[in-house]
């Protein structure tokens, strides 16, 4: 289970003293934020547009750009499932089919019981290990369907 | 005093993501009453992925290697290593496992073999000995070194090394910048993050050396957010660096002053083509720039900016320490030196190779992969990343040469090899490079933003057997207009797999049903 930090302005503030409040450390900032708060709303947003005296569009602009920068909050853990070629060779097209179906939810939505978000990755560097998984920050080799289940109750106890 | 006897669990993804940790856990407590005996290290990986969780046993001499240990192995492997007998698991000396003593090891010597948090141990095994002698000649010989060595890009170009920072240092400016990729983006490829993770010194070693060389005194490492393990051990051997006298003030007594500043990447693809990453370095969204301006000339804020490959810039401090020479020594025509080839995919022992260019895919893939993990036939196998071609089984023997294999219309990229059995449908193949070029494109250009998205419907119709051919037509053209008009080789290449899947594999894209 990830640890995450209630939005608000001091502990944003406190965040962004940690790289510094330049426009060259956005993208370094927002990743703090997701870290830390889950994700990027519009408050944070408009803060840091104050903070390092950016236009929201501009701050806005670098936020949509980026996969990792989420605007709505995850799950308590973030399943991620490589979608990419070499684990493509070893069944992760079956693997996430299995995933979500067992979990009921599609990619990018989070179990009603709000354990669980899916999201695809590409590539984690695990490619030799095929298919690859990352459940936070823990990344597990050669998943089978078995072994997905047994992950999921392991991080997210009973998910049914 | 020191330990008797060490072990050794790799602190190194692929090997966690098969229950390294725990095995480490299960070692550390049954040993937890013999501390003053035996110790626990977490070295880097081998890169005999196949075999990890990889354990080795060493008494000072010699290490004995166990591979593919569980931690229901532990306790009754470590009685049977201190009663001097066999166990199922035991490989033999790591140093005689085949998958390692046929390898050319270069960039990664240390790799597996130290901790590689361990200034000692760096410095035991040849760390240092390149910057020192950096140091020694002075920037325009280290330039000379390096063009000498042939070393060329690793991350996918290919373009020399020496001369990017021959430019760098010829251009004048207040400011000029390093600037690691270790954006490794490629499906297929993980050599970065295993040097990054087993010897991450080597890397700013590496740095700091074309500070030297070209006068910068800044650097950045651009890492993927994918990467959490590396994120943490690079972070911490940037802290060692800077509290051995590796970075920061007067390195090594000298009068030569360098720093770099970790970054991590947003989970954007085409952030590891240079000029996004630049301005994702900027704190921009990772839209591309227009060449020219080069990096080398303009780049980060503007400044003359050496950008380089985490494999390409850990190969230099072995490069002065030994000489271009012997470098230039290995491998064939153009392509000198090794690579850190990937094994991937469907494949029965997947890892890291490092090997002298020359070696042929066949040999890759067989003598070290094993075949298939499948144990079926090789049909396809796509080197270099998403962008590069899918080569049917009948090209296998095409040596790794960046010349050979762009006139077999492929590209060697960043060495990645991921390997596919005959059950993959290679429509489905084409189909996902045009999907992926849709997902990643930094949308700057039409025939990439939108061209891709085109691409995925048009091979969606051929599936379908709609209109077959005048759809196979459109993709065609689909295609050239992608090669033609698009700025980069996000676009420009994501051709190249589709079109291969289509010339080398037709039957795959003739629909079950027929012509609709
Ligand atoms: C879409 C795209 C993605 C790329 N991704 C990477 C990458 O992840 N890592 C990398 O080193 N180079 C990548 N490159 C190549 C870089 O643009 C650049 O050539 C390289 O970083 C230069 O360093 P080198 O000369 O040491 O190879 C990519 C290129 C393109 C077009
Ligand atoms: S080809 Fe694609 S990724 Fe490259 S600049 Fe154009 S839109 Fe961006
Ligand atoms: S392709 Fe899945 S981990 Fe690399």
């Amino acid at each position: 289970m990830t640890q995450r930090l209630p939005f608000d302005e001091k502990t944003a503030r406190d965040l962004i003293s940690l790289t510094g409040a330049e426009p060259r450390m956005l993208v370094q900032i927002l990743r703090v934020f997701v870290e830390n708060f889950g994700f990027v709303n519009d408050d944070m947003i408009r803060l840091l547009a104050s903070e390092l005296n950016l236009s929201r569009a501009e701050v806005h602009g670098v936020v949509s750009f980026y996969h990792d920068f989420r605007t709505s909050p995850p799950g308590q853990h973030v399943v991620k499932i490589c979608q990419a070629e070499a684990c493509q060779a070893m069944g992760s097209r079956a693997l996430t089919d299995h995933a979500k179906q067992s979990l009921g939810i599609d990619m990018h939505a989070t179990t009603e019981d709000g354990a669980v978000t899916l999201e695809p990755v590409y590539c984690l560097g695990n490619c030799a290990c095929s298919p690859a998984v990352m459940i936070n920050d823990n990344v597990y080799g050669k998943v089978d369907a078995n072994t997905f289940d047994t992950l999921i109750s392991k991080h997210a106890g009973q998910t049914s | 005093m020191t330990a008797a006897i060490t072990i050794y669990v790799p602190r190194e993804t692929a090997a966690i993501s098969m229950g390294a940790n725990d095995v480490a856990e299960t070692f550390a407590s049954c040993i937890k009453d013999k501390a003053d005996s035996i110790k626990l290290v977490r070295n880097g990986s081998w890169g005999a992925t196949g075999l990890e969780p990889l354990v080795e046993i060493s008494n000072g001499n010699e290490r004995i290697a166990y591979g593919n240990v569980t931690p229901s192995d532990v306790e009754g492997l470590l009685q049977a290593h201190l009663a001097g007998e066999g166990h199922p698991r035991r490989l033999g000396p790591t140093n005689k496992i085949p998958y390692l003593i046929k390898q050319d090891r270069w960039t990664f010597h240390r790799c597996g073999l130290i901790d590689g948090l361990s200034v000692e141990d760096y410095r035991a095994h040849g760390g240092f000995a390149g910057l020192e002698k950096a140091l020694s000649i002075g920037a325009p010989a280290i330039i000379e070194e390096v063009k000498t060595s042939g070393l060329r890009g690793r991350g996918g170009a290919g373009f020399p090394a020496g001369i990017k920072w021959q430019t760098v240092a010829d251009t004048a400016a207040d400011q000029k910048y390093i600037a690691c990729n270790a954006d490794e983006g490629d499906s297929g490829t993980f050599s970065d993050r295993m040097l990054m993770e087993g010897d991450p010194f080597t890397l700013i070693e590496g740095m700091v050396i074309a500070g030297l060389a070209v006068g910068a005194n800044r650097g950045f490492i651009y890492l993927r957010s994918e990467y959490p393990l590396a994120r943490k051990i690079l972070s911490s051997a940037l802290q060692i660096a800077r509290t051995n006298n590796l970075l920061g003030n007067n390195i090594l007594g000298s009068d030569f002053s360098f720093d770099i500043e970790l970054h991590i990447g947003g989970g954007s693809y085409v952030c590891g083509e240079e000029t996004a990453m630049l301005e994702s370095l900027e704190g921009k969204a990772g839209m591309i720039r227009f060449k020219p301006p080069l990096p080398a000339i303009e780049g980060l804020f503007g400044k003359p900016t050496v950008v380089n490959n985490v494999v390409t810039l850990g190969s230099i401090p072995n490069i002065l320490r030994l000489g271009g020479n012997r470098y230039a020594k290995l491998g064939v025509n153009r392509s000198k030196g090794t690579l850190a080839f990937q094994l991937a995919g469907n494949i029965k022992n997947g890892g890291l190779v490092e090997k002298a260019f020359g070696v042929t895919l066949r040999e890759l893939i067989y003598e070290w992969g094993g075949g298939t993990a499948s144990g079926r036939d090789v049909k396809a196998v796509q080197i270099g990343g998403p962008l590069g071609a899918y080569f049917p089984a009948s090209k296998l023997d095409t040596p790794l040469d960046y010349e050979a294999f762009i006139q077999q219309g492929g590209m060697i990229g960043h060495g990645g090899i991921v390997v596919f059995d005959d059950t993959v449908d290679m429509a489905e193949q084409a189909r996902f490079a045009m999907e992926f070029c849709a997902i990643e494109s930094c949308g700057k250009c039409t025939p990439c933003r939108i061209g891709s998205v085109r691409g995925v419907e048009v091979i969606d119709r051929v599936i379908a057997g709609t209109d077959r051919t005048n759809n196979l037509a459109l993709l065609d053209e689909l295609c050239d207009t992608m090669v033609d008009g698009s700025l980069c080789a996000m676009g420009g290449m994501t051709p190249f797999p589709v079109r291969s899947a289509l010339q080398e594999f037709p039957q795959d894209f003739e629909s079950s049903g027929g012509e609709k």
